[in-house]
């Protein structure tokens, strides 16, 4: 570790940022993989089917073999699309999930070094900030493929998308009006000091996940991709890896948006017991931490997925009426209540 | 100083993260196009996909002006939200010494939204059956 130690502290930190990055990469790409096995493997069970059980024992090995068999598939780029939109729809729709794990913090630290790739002071603004870079790429989508079922996908979308997105962004304003900082890192700190925000702001976390919802396009409001209205919806035009680009970017983003709830409601990184409460000591206890927090994030997941199987869709002036006749006014209503109480307290 | 605590060096991660994460999703596109198999057209191929049905008129329709009202009340709401997070943040900080000033400043604040929020509602600007 000596030449560690000779590099200068800028050197070294952005050496250590970059194996940061390498291994949350290395760790979300394999959990997106195995997601898209979940969902079908419980869907299965669900339906009392067997699912995908050809490929490696139980079908364990499935990612893999879809994954060459995207690469491998016919290109096709069809004559009556907009081609430089077209290309650039599914990298829009991909990249902005993968930055918002960014500001996440997946574990306390590892020999004092923080497990979070950038500790940024506005986090949450970050966050909600990139998420809205999401809309983008569906859109691009709809408009680029010249075509009538994934112009209307693409369009609702956006409606929808945006809808949500106020009441998901009113909805953490309690959290922040409790915590008094928008850094995720604190916001945690204070969930080990003082218990789980889940208890402090119900309302805000069933609005919360309900709006995350809206936002990755999962079922129950899958409107965007609705198959007995619009075929595939946005990505209706779409083939070989480019379409699978939407499909990964969509299980990363409800990734992101189960971190996002796991950090701001359920604890993050902690757990009250054993010790494990507060910024851990050693590189074990550490390890455990990032273990909890994954594990948290597997649950959540496992809703994603659990609800999509038991759900019908919502009609959409349903969709449009629950975001801003019910959960506008709601959230609106839950930061005065919200306030108030503080005020009480204080 | 260590660099991890300035402000600017901080999005440096950032930065490096949307470096990775473009060069992954445009590498995967180009890997893709290299090792899949190459396109076959014909005229029946590349037409808009409808179903099995020839397509009639054009791709990009007209769309309902609901829309472009949600768009802009998108605008309006989404800029609240942004005027909330600041005031959110100093609340504890403030609610002692100045309550009526933080608390009621907000409170003015909503009811102004919310006077505009009923106006839209009334005009039907939620309003999707019809």
């Amino acid at each position: 570790m000596a030449w560690f130690h000779n590099l200068s502290a800028t050197e070294q930190f952005l050496l250590v940022s970059a194996i940061k990055i390498v291994c949350v990469f290395c760790v979300v790409m394999p959990a997106v993989a195995y997601s898209v096995l979940a969902e079908r493997k419980i869907s299965a069970m669900i339906q009392d089917r067997l699912g995908p059980n050809r490929v490696g024992p139980g079908g364990l090995w499935q990612p893999l073999a879809d994954g060459v068999k995207t690469f491998l598939k016919e290109d096709f780029v069809p004559a009556h699309v907009r081609k430089a939109y077209f290309w650039l729809a599914p990298m829009v729709s991909m990249t902005p999930a993968l930055l918002v794990l960014a500001v996440i913090p997946f574990g306390s630290n590892l020999g004092g070094e923080p497990m979070v790739i950038a500790d940024l002071n506005v986090g949450i603004l970050y966050t909600f900030g990139i998420v809205s870079l999401g809309v983008y790429g569906i859109v691009l989508a709809g408009y680029a493929s010249n075509s009538k079922y994934p112009f209307l996908g693409g369009i609702r979308s956006s409606a929808q998308m945006i809808s949500y997105e106020i009441a998901m962004g009113m909805s953490v304003i309690p959290v922040f009006l409790i915590v008094g900082d928008l850094n995720l890192s604190k916001v945690i700190e204070y969930q080990y000091q003082h218990g789980w925000l889940i208890l402090y702001a119900p309302l805000s976390f069933v609005i919360f996940v309900i709006a995350a919802f809206a936002e990755t396009n999962r079922l129950p409001f899958d409107l965007p991709e609705s198959e007995q209205e619009l075929v595939g919806g946005y990505h209706t035009e779409y083939s070989s890896m480019k379409f699978a680009l939407f499909f990964m970017g969509e299980y990363a983003n409800m990734i992101a948006a189960s971190a996002m709830m796991v950090t701001l409601f359920l604890g993050g990184w902690t757990l009250p017991v054993a010790g494990l409460n507060r910024p851990a000591e050693s590189i074990p206890m550490g390890l455990a931490q990032m273990v909890i927090f994954m594990a948290k994030v597997a649950v959540l997941m496992g809703l994603f997925i659990w609800v999509r199987w038991m759900w019908p869709r919502f009609r959409y002036d349903q969709l449009m009426d629950l975001g801003w006749r019910r959960f506008l006014p709601l959230a609106l209503a839950n930061i005065l209540a919200t306030a108030l109480w503080l005020w009480m307290v204080a | 100083m260590d660099p991890s605590k300035s402000q600017l060096m901080q999005y440096v991660p950032v930065l490096m993260l949307a470096v990775v994460a473009v060069l992954f999703s445009a590498g995967t596109l180009a890997a893709s196009s290299l090792l899949g198999k190459r396109a076959r057209r014909s005229a029946v191929k590349d037409t808009a996909y409808e179903c099995g049905m020839l397509p009639v008129g054009e791709g990009n329709t007209r769309l309902s002006i609901k829309f472009y009202l949600v768009a802009m009340l998108f605008i309006l709401f989404d800029i609240e939200v942004v005027f909330l997070y600041p005031w959110a943040v100093n609340f504890k900080g403030m609610i002692r010494e100045q309550p009526g000033l933080i608390f009621g400043s907000m409170a003015g604040f909503m009811v102004v939204l919310f006077i505009g929020y009923i106006y839209a509602l009334k005009k039907g600007a939620f309003d999707w059956k019809q």
